[in-house]
């Protein structure tokens, strides 16, 4: 009776044949990752050669800011900057220094986002890629130090900014000085753009809190990768103080998109094309008096 | 004795603390109020205008809890959603058209969160508030009257100088918020009030407010009048200066915060 399927409307992933079985082939001894999406195990070869995306489902993997920087920026044009800010327990926060060792000696990183100078098909730009792993890139005095500074020496040079943003806001074991990141950042990317120069941010899964609320909505270009969850408040914390129930697809990179507050969902393995385009286009134009 | 930092956040959210309106109808003459952002609404949580500063226009944006559980539920609880910031930006560039100086009142324990709130880009309104002010060729000043909190306090805290009363707070997170999640207990909100260093003396410190006003007198009308006199003090030390030198003081107040 399988000629008769058509006529048969699925009423749930069950009736459909259950979850699809995986057309991805794992080597015998390879080690494999499942995708939070659609849960099939992904050989690490495959992901590597997709861009850390889900070759059955194009879910976008979560990737440190190396990981990042190798799909991104042409083959050894990067030039770290900056490396060796690092924070300071200035508040002599409780568990903060042991917090930031281990961290430190698990992600292999100094701090939260990682700063260079590079050529993305051949066109050069300054570029900060925020790191997931470094306690969520969240936002202390090195990660505010590091992006203003950035921004200065784009400033100085005449160069474009592109930003990876990845946060789940201020650092609070930095109190009120991983507030004043915000500010510190706000000015030095307005300095930027008042000196005519272009700056597009990237915002990939998770951005949230004082990032949000800071760089990565001061954009001339301001792009998300698909799913990525992006906003001010948290998800919980909304729904606790409304009592409501959050709609389907809430701070996701459509919600935003459809609210008018990002330009483009990019996948991962077109950014390149796309920025590079993007950078060319905003070299500056005959029309500048 | 010296308050414990707890006994300083309940001090700066109590019922009966001066709100951002007294601060306008005691310090200023001729209020008039100008309502809404001119692309969403109008948020009752923020309150602006233009008032005289002893003779002097200026320009006025305060964040209103309200008094009494009536007249906070309709304020929001000073709980600013965008279009407050935006009806902010709007009066501050307005500001700037016309030569007046800005000064704001901040008091709030956040900028609100809602569905709505986010779907009409709380995120984007405040960081272009805070960018306006920084932007501002007009003297703009900001005082922290009760609760700064967080990203919705400093998107009205980001001109020449910000001072701070007394009792006033001023924080990453509120002390409840940090505890439940570094800790996973609401109930130890004492301990991360002491922590963050939320206190106006902790501010100082840091050099991220330049004076401390004290409360003594909180209400009466000598302390509206000596505040009067030193905010009209500041403003005339501030417009005596050349824009673009006030502008480039203003980026290093924040510049050097944390910096190495």
């Amino acid at each position: 009776m399988d000629f008769l399927r058509f006529l048969y409307k699925p009423k749930n992933e069950l009736e459909k044949g259950g979850r699809q079985s995986a057309p991805v082939t794992v080597g015998e001894g390879e080690i494999t990752k499942p995708c939070p999406n659609c849960h099939n195990q992904i050989p690490l070869s495959q992901l590597w050669e997709n861009a850390h995306c889900c070759p059955i489902c194009d879910h976008h993997f979560r990737m440190t800011s190396r990981q990042r920087l190798h799909y991104l920026v042409d083959r050894d044009s990067f030039t770290e900057l900056f490396e060796d800010v690092r924070t300071k327990d200035v508040l002599s926060f409780p568990g903060y220094q042991k917090k930031l060792e281990t961290t430190e000696n698990a992600c292999g990183e100094k701090e939260g986002v990682v700063c260079g100078e590079a050529l993305i098909n051949g066109e050069p730009c300054a570029l900060f890629v925020m790191e997931p792993y470094f306690m969520m890139g969240s936002m202390g005095a090195a990660v505010g130090e590091k992006i203003t500074r950035l921004f200065d020496y784009a400033t100085e040079r005449g160069l474009p900014v592109l930003g990876f943003t990845v946060s789940g806001g201020a650092r609070m074991q930095e109190g009120i000085i991983s507030l004043m990141q915000m500010a510190k950042t706000s000015g030095a990317a307005l300095r930027h753009s008042q000196a005519g120069l272009f700056y597009a941010a990237v915002l990939t899964d998770p951005t949230t809190g004082g990032v949000t609320a800071s760089f990565a909505m001061e954009g001339d270009v301001i792009l998300a990768e698909p799913g990525a969850t992006i906003g001010f408040a948290g998800a919980r914390v909304i729904e606790q103080t409304t009592r409501r129930k959050l709609p389907q697809g809430f701070q996701k990179a459509d919600f935003l998109l459809k609210h008018g507050f990002v330009d483009a969902i990019v996948p991962r393995k077109q950014q390149r094309e796309t920025l590079s385009m993007l950078l060319r286009m905003h070299k500056g134009g005959e029309g500048r008096g | 004795m010296a308050k414990t930092a707890i006994e300083r956040v309940r001090m700066a959210r109590a019922n009966n603390r001066p709100t951002g309106k007294d601060y306008i109808d005691n310090l200023f003459e001729g209020f008039f109020e100008l309502h809404g952002d001119r692309q969403f609404g109008d948020d009752p949580a923020i309150v602006g205008g233009v008032a005289f500063l002893e003779g002097r226009p200026v320009t006025v944006v305060a964040i209103e809890k309200g008094h009494g559980v009536r007249e906070r539920m309709s304020r929001n609880f000073g709980a600013p959603n965008p279009e407050g910031y935006r009806k902010a930006m709007r009066l501050m560039r307005q500001a700037e058209k016309f030569g007046r100086p800005v000064v704001c009142f901040v008091d709030t324990s956040g900028a609100y969160c809602g569905i709505e709130a986010e779907e009409r880009g709380q995120g984007e309104a405040i960081a272009q508030s805070i960018t306006t002010m920084l932007s501002l060729r007009v003297p703009a000043l900001s005082l922290l009257i009760g609760e700064g909190g967080s990203g919705g306090a400093l998107a009205l805290a980001a001109g020449d100088e910000v001072w701070m009363l007394e009792n006033a707070i001023y924080s990453v997170i509120s002390p409840e918020g940090c505890a439940s999640i570094l800790w996973k207990d609401a109930s130890r909100a004492a301990d991360a009030a002491e922590s963050l260093r939320l206190t106006a003396e902790d501010a100082l410190g840091f050099g991220v407010v330049e004076r401390v006003i004290p409360e003594k007198e909180l209400g009466r009308e000598s302390f509206y009048q000596s505040l009067k006199e030193a905010l009209s003090g500041k403003i005339t030390e501030l417009a005596a200066l050349d824009p673009d030198e006030r502008l480039q003081k203003r980026a290093e107040r924040f510049r050097k915060i944390g910096a190495y």
